[in-house]
């Protein structure tokens, strides 16, 4: 089994590894593609220019969904089991854009059900500027034999505390 | 933003009030849950999460393979082209009808959360439906004079199984006059 974060491990201002990344075309129409966004502004610059008065084609938010999710289970291994992830998008990101993704810790807890959560303020920043920010709650193993992904029913209950 | 209601938009109409909490254009995806879009995801995002690449892993943690929660709306979106379609189908169809029926030509989503319920597994039927949660008093902001409104998407399996709720917050609004 990989190694996996637990719940213990964490605490109210952690802060996350860094992840950069060098936004090409490719990226934005493989990400607007592979969430079957099919709408011009994210494969087609033309439009996006004439159309949308923007400067490119742009990531579309469910791509920025996923990349949400991978920086997220990057840290906590396979066993961080997202909860909730809530977006305000604030202005896009561009070929040529480097993106980098940074958070903070700004939340742990156990509820009534025994699952540990973690809520974490995650931004991506374009240079100064943060482009969309997200507050996720995350689930992450409270003990060796834990596993979040075997909760449901009343023992999963993702739309309860947390700020998001 | 101000929230002093004021006389210059019309009165939600009945029929729109009449919506709030009535589920709506619920549909089925043109496909179930399938394992290459899954591996696509992740190659567009660099994802090696080995929940989602090795089938030990995947039978350790959720005893079979699953999709990553975020892509929760990839499964029901329509494919570009199907045969016998004449027009281009439209998502959050309940927004679209909102701006028509409360003549606020432009809107944008402010903040959209995104609930995960149980996990989507291969192989899995998803179909959605929309829910109007709410529409605000009339509200000024920087893009000018509207409402915001709260749409739920709810996503169920073929058990009737929730697996997530996305939740739009939209403010729908007419430009100021320059």
């Amino acid at each position: 089994m990989t190694a996996r974060l637990l719940h213990g491990d964490v605490a109210v201002g952690d802060t996350l590894p860094e992840l950069g990344v060098d936004v090409t075309a490719t990226t934005v129409v493989l990400g607007a593609l592979a969430s079957r966004d099919w709408r011009p502004m994210h494969h087609d610059k033309d439009f996006a220019v004439e159309r949308n008065g923007t400067k490119d084609i742009f990531l579309n938010t469910p791509n920025q969904a996923a990349w949400f999710e991978r920086y997220v289970t990057d840290w906590t291994g396979p066993t961080g089991r997202l909860g909730r992830m809530t977006f305000r998008m604030n202005t896009s990101v561009f070929p040529g854009d480097h993106m980098v993704f940074d958070a903070t810790v700004t939340g742990t807890d156990v509820d009534a059900a025994g699952c540990g959560w973690v809520d974490l303020d995650v931004a991506l920043m374009v240079g100064d500027v943060a482009t969309t920010t997200c507050a996720v709650r995350v689930a992450l193993p409270t003990h060796d034999d834990d596993n979040p992904w075997a909760r449901s029913g009343q023992g999963w209950r993702p739309g309860d505390g947390g700020a998001g | 933003m101000s929230g002093a209601p004021t006389t210059d938009l019309a009165e939600v109409p009945d029929d729109v009030l009449a919506r709030i909490g009535q589920v709506q254009y619920e549909e089925e995806g043109g496909f179930p849950v399938e394992h290459g879009y899954i591996w696509t995801t992740c190659a567009a995002v660099e994802n090696g999460n080995p929940l989602f690449w090795d089938d030990e892993v995947a039978a350790q943690l959720t005893d079979v393979p699953i999709a990553p929660p975020t892509m929760l709306s990839v499964w029901f979106r329509p494919h570009h082209w199907s045969p016998g379609r004449t027009e281009p189908a439209v998502p959050l169809q309940a927004h679209f009808d909102l701006k028509d029926d409360l003549d606020l030509p432009e809107a944008i989503i402010s903040s959209n959360t995104i609930t995960f319920h149980d996990p989507v597994r291969i192989g899995d039927r998803v179909r959605s439906r929309q829910v109007l949660r709410s529409v605000s008093d009339p509200k000024t902001t920087k893009l000018g004079r509207g409402r915001f409104w709260v749409i739920d998407v709810e996503y169920l399996n073929q058990d009737d199984a929730l697996l997530g709720v996305e939740s739009y917050t939209a403010f729908g609004y007419r430009r100021e006059a320059s």
